[in-house]
């Protein structure tokens, strides 16, 4: 483990905003990827792309199904293709996904930005809670939530060395920042950020920064906790999960999805076949989000470090 | 690149339409389901299309650099099998494994399991802008290759059908061709029943699209068709091939209960073959699967 990352703070640039700067940063050396949007790359953050590389922008209008079936066919003149939309208008698009793209195993990755209930005021019909159990239920995907500006950067290049389908989140709103260095990052790898060894928090996406806090109020309270940034959900990293859970001996997983079938429905996975224990999930509890500021949202959907906090008490005490 | 040199005379492609027929009538047989009616539609534009438009000589692509087809009505693969295997991308014995376990060809066409497939398709729609994506992906590159899709008639009633259409028009894809296998029928009715599609000429000419409308069991006016499409220089074109479903074999023609999936007995492939000039005495050899051993053409 290199020097253990801890919350930096400061806000950074949003997760869209990384990602689509650091398609700029990587077009020079990997010559051939080229970037499809839907009518949103103001809101993708692929603005950036489109002008240094018009050339290797294909604008598709408001036509998600065709742009993903499209991309499957330009991946198969050698072109990486980035497919960029919001994560519901994805959603739109996932028998596409399934068929077109992940069937025939073409090199085609689909970001997306306005995930969860980040999305804010736009409210229930934009935000977008079910894309990370949709995608992780398709075989052969590769699922990626990164946490930080610079882990983003990271996984948007370890996607091009990668072939084969991919899914990632981005995010909408300044991202707290975790990493003070670009970080190593392995498809299918998941990190360490703080050690502890009364409770797990896993996490991904922007639950990471927030388990990074609710780690550090707990050590105010004599709680040790270990940090896991979990950000790639599928493959999912069992051995990590295992070694610091044989550790801890509780999980709690946190995410800004429904708990069921994405972060949290893959760490149940990974305890139940790998080394029970008690599990707590922080995430949105089987139902809609509505408009709201972000802030506004995770406090009223229990997205925050308190609720973090509270639920590794609960799974502590629910220790054998 | 101009049209293909090498023109087929029209005898020559009515001798392997009539064996990609028969060939089919028998896959479906053997596979105990499958869709003959819309297979016996699109033989004729499938064997024009292979022996004249792609002459591929060789499945085991290496690389990208060649004229792609895309069959987005996956359903009639069977068709697309047999035309690919007298064409040699195929061994003739895998035929006869057709929609059977551990076996290459999938009850609809699948590019991880049989290699001349260029798109997994059967959901209606996508195999179309997986096409109109090869398209695009030509033209990025500067490269002169055409690219063909066939459609269903049924097809069209996709969303997704009209979203590549405009797209195609929008990018000027003049070397992306859209074949319509016009039979008139889709799986439960008419088209006119179930979800009327004409004007369909119109529809296709307000995109944006160059429209050809032909008899799509006429061989030389497929091969005409193909001929214009190369002279396109602005628009993507459409191919109406008006056709018949089931066409060949006179008890399933236009017939919506033969689109499948039908099991076929055996005294309705001895007819069907005997439709497509073979005795009942040679149909030994179709019901056996011993015309699967024959060496490829």
């Amino acid at each position: 483990m290199s020097a253990a990352p801890q919350l930096i703070g400061s806000s950074g640039d949003s997760l869209r905003e990384a990602f689509g700067k650091s398609l700029v940063d990587l077009a020079e050396r990997y010559p051939d990827f080229v970037v499809l949007d839907g009518d949103v790359a103001g809101g993708t953050g692929t603005h950036h792309f489109r002008k240094h590389y018009p050339r290797r922008f294909y604008q598709c209008g408001i036509a998600e199904q065709n742009m993903v079936s499209l991309a499957a066919g330009m991946a198969t003149v050698d072109l990486p293709v980035f497919v960029t939309t919001f994560a519901v208008f994805s959603l739109r698009a996932v028998e596409q996904v399934r068929l077109s793209v992940a069937y025939a195993r073409r090199n085609v990755k689909i970001v997306a930005s306005h995930p969860g209930l980040d999305v804010g005021p736009d409210g229930a019909s934009a935000q977008c809670l079910e894309d990370l159990a949709m995608y992780r239920a398709i075989p052969g995907m590769t699922v990626i939530s990164p946490a930080d500006p610079l882990e983003v950067a990271a996984a948007t290049e370890a996607m091009l060395k990668y072939d084969g389908p991919v899914y990632m989140r981005s995010g909408r709103s300044p991202a707290q920042r975790i990493f003070e260095h670009k970080p190593n990052f392995t498809i299918g790898k998941a990190q360490v950020l703080r050690e502890g060894s009364d409770v797990t928090l896993v996490a991904c996406g922007k639950m990471v920064a927030q388990s990074l806090e609710a780690a550090a109020h707990l050590a105010e309270k004599g709680i040790s906790a270990e940090v896991v940034n979990a950000a790639t959900l599928k493959p999912f990293d069992h051995a990590t999960l295992e070694t610091s859970v044989t550790k801890t001996g509780a999980v709690v997983s946190a995410e800004d999805h429904n708990i069921f079938g994405g972060l949290g429905g893959a760490v149940a996975e990974s305890l139940a076949l790998h080394r029970p224990a008690p599990l707590e999930m922080v995430g949105v509890r089987d139902t809609f989000g509505e408009s709201g500021e972000p802030d506004e949202l995770n406090h009223k959907y229990g997205l925050t470090p308190a609720a973090v906090a509270a639920a590794a008490k609960r799974v502590i005490a629910r220790k054998a | 690149m101009d049209a293909p040199q090498t023109k087929l005379a029209s005898a020559d492609l009515e001798r392997r339409a009539l064996q990609a027929r028969r060939l089919s009538l028998a896959m479906i047989y053997h596979a105990k389901s499958g869709h003959p009616g819309g297979s016996l539609s699109a033989v004729d534009l499938l064997t024009v299309l292979y022996f004249q438009e792609l002459q591929l000589t060789d499945a085991a692509f290496s690389d990208w650099n060649r004229p792609r087809f895309v069959l987005s009505k996956g359903h009639a693969c069977p068709a697309h099998y047999a035309v690919a295997a007298l064409a040699g991308l195929l061994p003739m014995s895998e035929l006869g494994g057709l929609r059977k376990i551990n076996r290459a060809l999938q009850g609809h066409p699948h590019v991880g399991a049989t290699p001349f497939v260029e798109a997994s398709t059967g959901s209606l729609g996508q195999g179309f802008s997986i096409a109109l994506g090869m398209a695009l992906g030509f033209h990025h590159r500067g490269v002169d290759l055409p690219v063909f899709a066939m459609l269903g008639d049924g097809e069209l009633q996709e969303g997704q059908v009209w979203e590549t259409a405009m797209f195609a028009a929008h990018y000027r894809l003049n070397r992306f061709c859209a074949v319509i296998d016009y039979n008139k029928l889709q799986s439960d009715a008419r088209n006119s029943e179930i979800m009327g599609l004409e004007p369909l000429g119109d529809k296709w000419r307000s995109f944006g699209w160059a429209v050809q409308e032909i008899d799509g069991h006429d061989l030389e006016a497929i091969q005409a068709a193909f001929g214009a499409f190369h002279q396109e220089k602005d628009k993507p074109t459409v191919i109406i091939a008006h056709t018949i479903k089931g066409k060949g074999v006179g008890y399933m023609e236009d017939i919506p209960a033969w689109h499948g999936s039908v099991k076929l007995t055996d005294d309705n492939l001895l007819d069907a073959l005997a439709a497509c000039g073979v005795t009942r005495e040679q149909g030994a050899a179709y019901l056996s699967g011993a015309v699967f051993e024959e060496a490829n053409p």
